[in-house]
């Protein structure tokens, strides 16, 4: 008994490894890949069998980078000037901040994803026409800005499209996070619907789009205060 | 019938382009580099279904190697000066946003009508990846839309992608490395000790105390490996099933569905989960790779917090 709970923490090395080799900030292909052999041996893993364990997992999570299928045609747009025309089309807009952007952008992406449309959106409309837009609309507003307000607004893009993908998602009931919840609670002996799991989903949807909408609203206020001492 | 095999054959066409373009690239030092590293995951796709598990996981191995002690830099394709972007932007107008729109407007469109669809009773596509490849099809459409009305030449497509790939570097195989991590997680029962952990050290006697340990389980577990499909079973079997749902009679539907959510906040907050938090900060060329994250944060917590308060008023309730 306490051989077998011995060698159950072991495993957790595999863990250990991982946290650290992310504090020290070594590459994270080299954690992961030094977290791979450690868990391979801790769970009584031969060194081939570790390395066809990895090359099987890895294959079979292709899925996860089809959506650099974008890269070509963002990459085609972009040289004719697709990121400083989405600049132009929102510095026509006056009411236009960054902030309320970003939360137009954000109940597109719930409401969207809720109604089925998965899409990579960090290349597809993040990087392309999302952040471009955010910081024309906060180059209108404050005139110019500067680079750390400029880095500033392009990760609270990105932060947006993933906070209104995640708290979207699951209110569509043919998606993968639904699909898991409902095996898992039917194998156990609790038959659900997804739409009951879909359902209760809604609240945690809708104070995501409350306390992210804050503070893209505070970010405006935060953008304008920067501003003030070049004034 | 279009299959993810042929999804998975168009990535890798892509990406063996980036590596032909990549080795032909004077200007940069480290082209072989480059050529290597995306040639690889080009095989990875191409071949991945065909190889066997111990020849991908070497090619995995030296992907790693790669990407990991410094052997990939940045290309310098030729590519248009920022005025010239500019006077085309001015002279293109928003006709310029079309393309880009295209990619959701299929993607959507061929999710919604594709899954069943036949043409001369042969099934056009496989309905369980119709997103997928519907998703592809849009991109495929966009880029045919862009090359048609703007005609640049006609390499245009590997080298300014190529320019993009190249900016989140070893970065793109992240996700996919991430994710067999925690395969291999799973394997070896990292999951079953976690959760011997958290039944053995937490108190779990009263319904508020099992709630706030399910939920922080969900995140904190999550945070370690980057996904929190990994982390349901795990923390639901552990904790929520017997504590939440036998022993304080809570609904499981509703623990399941805000439980899931609960460890999406924790996705908000761990560079393992590399595609939604390190790949899109080079993507944005970030200074910073945990930018995205910083940005999160403060988001993630209060709403970690409201799910827990959610879950407590609603489970025990419905």
């Amino acid at each position: 008994m306490l051989g077998s709970a011995h060698g159950d923490m072991l495993t957790l090395l595999g863990v250990v490894v991982v946290v650290f080799g992310f504090l020290l900030r070594f590459n994270p292909l080299l954690v992961i890949a030094a977290a791979v052999f450690v868990t391979g041996w801790t769970g009584h893993l031969t060194l081939s069998q570790t390395i066809a364990a990895l090359g099987h997992a890895f294959n079979q999570s292709r899925l996860v980078s089809v959506a650099f299928l974008v890269l070509p045609v963002i990459g085609v747009l972009e040289r004719a000037g697709l990121q400083e025309r989405a600049r132009i089309a929102i510095s026509k807009i006056r009411a236009a901040t960054a902030g309320r952007l970003l939360l137009l952008y954000l109940f597109i992406r719930q409401i969207s994803i809720a109604l089925g449309l998965q899409l990579n959106g960090q290349a597809a409309m993040v990087r392309p026409l999302i952040a471009p837009m955010a910081e024309g609309a906060a180059e209108t507003q404050t005139g110019s800005i500067s680079e750390d307000s400029r880095l500033l607004i392009r990760s609270y893009a990105a932060a947006t499209d993933n906070v209104g993908a995640f708290f979207g998602e699951d209110i569509f009931v043919a998606i993968g996070s639904i699909l898991i919840i409902k095996s898992i609670l039917d194998q156990a002996g609790f038959p659900v619907q997804p739409l009951q799991l879909s359902l209760w989903a809604i609240p945690t949807a809708i104070l995501a789009f409350l306390i992210h909408g804050a503070r893209l609203l505070l970010l405006d206020r935060r953008l304008a205060r920067r501003k003030e001492p070049q004034r | 019938m279009i299959r993810l095999e042929h999804v998975f054959i168009t990535v890798g066409i892509v990406f063996a382009g980036f590596a032909v373009f990549s080795a032909l690239d004077r200007a940069n030092p480290k082209r072989f580099g480059n050529a290597a590293f995306w040639g690889l995951f080009a095989l990875s796709f191409l071949g991945g279904s065909h190889l066997g598990d111990f020849a991908n996981g070497v090619l995995v191995l030296c992907l790693v190697a790669l990407g990991g002690f410094g052997a990939v830099g940045l290309g310098r394709p030729q590519t248009t000066s920022p005025e010239e972007r500019r006077a085309s932007a001015e002279r293109r107008g928003n006709s310029l946003l079309f393309p880009a729109l295209l990619i959701p407007i299929i993607a959507l469109l061929g999710t919604l009508t594709l899954k069943d669809a036949t043409i001369a009773g042969v099934k056009l596509l496989d309905g369980a990846q119709v997103t997928l490849i519907s998703f592809t099809l849009g991109t495929l459409a966009a880029l045919a839309a862009a090359m048609l009305w703007l005609k640049p030449p006609p390499a245009t497509p590997f080298q300014e992608g190529r320019r993009l790939a190249d900016s989140i570097g070893w970065a793109a195989v992240l996700p996919q490395l991430l994710a067999a991590l925690g395969a291999i997680f799973t394997l070896a029962g990292v999951g079953h000790a976690v959760s011997d952990v958290a039944t053995r050290f937490l108190p779990l006697d009263r319904p508020f105390e099992a709630v706030i340990a399910y939920c922080l389980g969900m995140a904190l577990f999550t945070i370690v490996m980057g996904n929190a499909f990994a982390a349901f079973p795990v923390m639901t079997a552990a904790i929520g099933l017997p504590l939440i749902v036998h022993k304080f009679g809570g609904n499981p539907a509703i623990m399941g569905a805000v439980g899931m959510l609960a460890g999406f906040c924790g996705t908000l907050m761990t560079p393992m989960a590399a595609n939604f938090n390190i790949v899109p900060a080079a993507l944005l060329e970030l200074p910073d790779r945990n930018a995205v994250i910083k940005a999160q944060v403060p988001t993630a917590i209060p709403l970690l917090l409201a799910n827990i308060v959610l879950m407590y008023l609603l489970v025990f309730r419905y």
